[in-house]
């Protein structure tokens, strides 16, 4: 039974995941960590889903969509950033700050 | 053996996804992301799940990483320099990670009589054993309908409106994408 080492993993990928999101500024880089967090927390449902039941499963189900439809829109925003500023630097990105 | 392929992959998707954070090309992110994607779905293997093994290959390292890519090239981001914060904001970062990483590993000490205990002691008593038939009757599902079958029938049955839901949400996302990428908005 694999249920503790898998949890060992997806805590040490989602703190990964939190890392990257607060190292770096390049705002793809940044979209490809949160699917990463995303990723671990999917990696829990399934390790648990062994003990208590399908429902996990059909909950990575749902993660997954949401996963799809959060990067096509982000990707969306970040194409139409990139148009405004010519680069997707998030350092440069401070049209909201006082 | 079992145990041997699992720290393997263990450490396979370990070291990508650090070399995700810290690689300067955003192309090389993207590689990395999707090598440790397939390591996870290796895992998924072991951990008795064929099938989201094969949907994390095709959703998650197929469509949603060749979007990334499509992102990357079409912007031209696969020379950039490096983008790391400043070092007091990566020592703060490094702290804080560390924090959450203790914090998540206590999860490791979870066991289902744990759990069950805590919840015999809650006041709305719930007895453990009509808490978790559920773990069982799935083996058994997957033994008689196979793993497809028993993955159908909770979707489309206990969770049949969450489902149609998810269908609205993915038509806003289509929706949403294509304003947003339309050049005069």
């Amino acid at each position: 039974m694999l249920l503790g080492p898998s949890l060992a993993l997806s805590a040490l990928l989602f703190s990964l995941g939190v890392a990257g999101v607060l190292l770096r500024r390049n705002a793809i880089v940044l979209f490809m960590c949160i699917e990463l967090m995303l990723n671990a927390v999917n990696l829990t449902f399934v390790a648990l889903a062994q003990l208590h039941g399908a429902s996990g499963y059909v909950m990575v189900f749902f993660v997954m969509t949401v996963a799809a439809a959060e990067a096509a829109v982000g990707l969306a925003i970040i194409i139409g950033i990139f148009r405004h500023k010519q680069s997707v630097d998030l350092g440069n990105i401070n049209l909201l700050r006082g | 053996m079992e145990f041997a392929i699992f720290g393997i992959t263990a450490l396979v998707s370990i070291a990508c996804a650090v070399a995700m954070i810290l690689s300067d090309n955003a192309v090389h992110s993207a590689l990395f992301l999707v090598l440790n994607f397939s390591a996870v779905a290796v895992l998924y293997l072991l951990l008795q799940a064929p099938f989201l093994a094969m949907i994390q290959i095709t959703v998650y390292a197929g469509a949603i990483m060749v979007l990334f890519l499509f992102v990357i090239m079409l912007l031209n981001l696969g020379h950039a320099d490096s983008d790391l914060r400043g070092p007091s904001t990566v020592a703060a970062s490094l702290v804080i990670v560390g924090l959450l990483a203790v914090e998540l590993l206590a999860l490791t000490r979870y066991t289902p009589r744990r759990l069950a205990t805590e919840l015999s002691q809650w006041p709305t008593f719930t007895d453990p054993a009509t808490a978790f038939v559920a773990g069982q009757l799935t083996q058994q599902e997957g033994a008689t309908r196979g793993v497809v079958g028993a993955l159908a029938a909770p979707l489309f049955q206990t969770y049949l409106i969450p489902f149609e839901i998810t269908s609205i949400l993915l038509l806003a996302a289509i929706v949403g994408a294509v304003v947003l990428a339309k050049r005069d908005v």
